[in-house]
């Protein structure tokens, strides 16, 4: 490395860096200097945040698929639901919209990229766009058409502006012919763009 | 803190402009919309940007806003809605014969 301040990325790309990547490192570096944290610190919370994906989610949305009382409990106190699957999301305050055949639902942060990490993982770099972000709220029926998504004209779209303190899940319906299905075959049906609202869950049957 | 709304109050979202970190997005200001439910206290994050960790918890709800009022132009669904969370301190009342 050329000084303390290059990253792996500078070498593979020669990517100039930018304001808010030169404030980032200024203020790790500050904190292990004065020892508020340590770089391992960083490294196990970033070790942490890279074990979480949408398998996580997914799961929770199965168990809801084949379990009523799950599902009941989950829409009313989504966190104290998923514990109960032995997960761990520390203090999210999740709130888990369910898609009827009455209502869809989306979710979005316009102030910056609010997004229950801890059952989805890092969010989708779309997700943090500007486009999106605006877009979500203003058109959200043209914005799902753009992800192959054709709600009817019968069925209200609700968007939900994650703008404070609690994040959001959706609960996609569970498509026709998988009554079959075990929970771990339907938990494998479930995408992340499914849990953001932006698409629905497809299953064809073989 | 006792929240001064409950679920299914009209309300409308205060049309200010301070300067400082404000998590009350600009496209529903002055907007009228009803309560969905009361979503708990949190600590203000307007205080809390700046570093001032000792204040008193406020009522935060979330409000449901159908898409026209919003957007007077909008296309789709007149049923199609936004909820968003909003502090009690940017809320009044809103009579809900008037828009």
């Amino acid at each position: 490395m050329k000084s303390s301040h290059a990253t792996a990325n500078d070498a593979k790309h020669a990517v100039p860096t930018t304001y808010y990547q030169f404030l980032e490192i200024s203020v790790r570096e500050l904190l292990i200097e004065k020892g508020v944290l340590s770089a391992e610190d960083i490294r196990n919370a970033v070790k942490e945040m890279d074990s979480r994906g949408p398998e996580l989610g997914a799961q929770v949305v199965a168990r809801a698929w084949v379990d009523p009382q799950f599902k009941q409990s989950l829409l009313q106190d989504a966190p104290s639901a998923v514990k109960t699957l032995g997960l761990e999301i520390g203090p999210l305050q999740l709130l888990v919209v369910e898609n009827t055949p009455e209502v869809h639902n989306l979710i979005v942060c316009t102030l910056c990229s609010c997004y229950p990490r801890s059952l989805l993982g890092l969010p989708p770099d779309w997700y943090k766009s500007r486009e999106y972000r605006s877009r979500a709220v203003r058109e959200p029926r043209s914005v799902l058409l753009e992800f192959g998504t054709d709600i009817s004209d019968e069925v209200e779209v609700r968007v939900h502006d994650s703008t404070a303190d609690l994040r959001y899940l959706v609960l996609p319906q569970r498509p026709a012919g998988t009554g079959h299905l075990t929970e771990d075959e339907l938990a494998a049906l479930v995408k992340r763009d499914s849990m953001i609202g932006v698409t629905e869950v497809c299953f064809s049957a073989i | 803190m006792t929240p001064l709304f409950q679920t299914g109050n009209a309300v409308r979202v205060r049309k200010g402009s301070p300067p400082g970190h404000i998590r009350t997005p600009f496209y529903v200001r002055g907007c009228k919309g009803v309560i969905e439910r009361v979503a708990g206290e949190y600590r203000n994050p307007e205080e809390l940007a700046f570093g001032r960790f000792d204040t008193p918890v406020v009522p935060l709800y979330r409000v449901r806003f159908q898409q026209q009022e919003v957007w007077p132009d909008y296309q789709g669904n007149p049923q199609d809605s936004l909820d968003v969370e909003i502090f009690e301190f940017w809320l009044e009342p809103a009579n809900p014969e008037k828009t």
